[in-house]
């Protein structure tokens, strides 16, 4: 029982680490803002939620569980917040989302 | 050391890594947006390692600075957004479009 629960705690972790990776990879790579706030919004949601939910597991019933519970609802509600709120000041701060032809352009250029 | 223990470091190397490439695309970031973005992901998963590593250390008093550091993320990047709309952080808002 105690390692079945151990296996749940390391596939969650596990797989959260994987998706922050890839997202981290995504903010790196990606052309543009917009672009690049959908790879950085994976990582503050999912993969937060998945590593916590993991040591929510490790944690069982007790007041460590709380807590991460109390962390976990923070960052679900507060990031999506704070990336429609950067979206919104990127678009009035005039910058503009690069199109496809662009993209092929810049792409032929190099 | 047990298998659990060494998973936890496992994910907490992985989140250090993700922290290094948020750390760089603040540094090359062109426009400030990318800057602002990097540096709330940097946040995030700041409050991520700090909870990983007080589950390490067997210290889950660690947990209550992590939900303060959420916490002072998510105001410190809305006061930025705000402070670059209106150059001004104490300004009411009056106008339609407010961050």
């Amino acid at each position: 029982m105690a390692l079945a629960a151990d296996i749940v705690s390391w596939v969650l972790m596990g797989s959260g680490a994987i998706l922050a990776l890839i997202a981290g990879l995504g903010v790196l790579r990606l052309p543009d803002v917009f672009t690049r706030m959908h790879a950085a919004g994976i990582g503050d949601t999912l993969a937060a939620g998945l590593i916590l939910g993991g040591l929510m597991v490790q944690g069982g019933f007790s007041l460590v569980t709380i807590k991460l519970i109390f962390v976990f609802l923070l960052l679900q509600m507060t990031s999506p917040t704070s990336t429609h709120a950067l979206a919104k000041a990127a678009l009035t701060g005039r910058v503009k989302p690069k199109l496809a032809d662009e993209l092929e352009a810049e792409r032929s250029k190099r | 050391m047990s298998s659990t223990t060494s998973v936890i470091a496992a994910v907490t190397i992985a989140v250090l890594v993700v922290m290094a490439m948020a750390l760089a695309r603040a540094i090359i970031g062109p426009t400030v947006y990318d800057r602002i973005l990097a540096v709330n992901m940097f946040g995030t998963k700041t409050v991520l390692i700090i909870a990983l590593v007080g589950f390490l250390d067997n210290r889950p008093d660690f947990l209550d600075i992590s939900l303060l550091y959420a916490l002072i993320n998510f105001i410190g990047t809305i006061a930025v957004l705000k402070f670059l709309r209106y150059g001004d952080l104490g300004r009411a808002s009056d106008e339609e479009g407010d961050i």
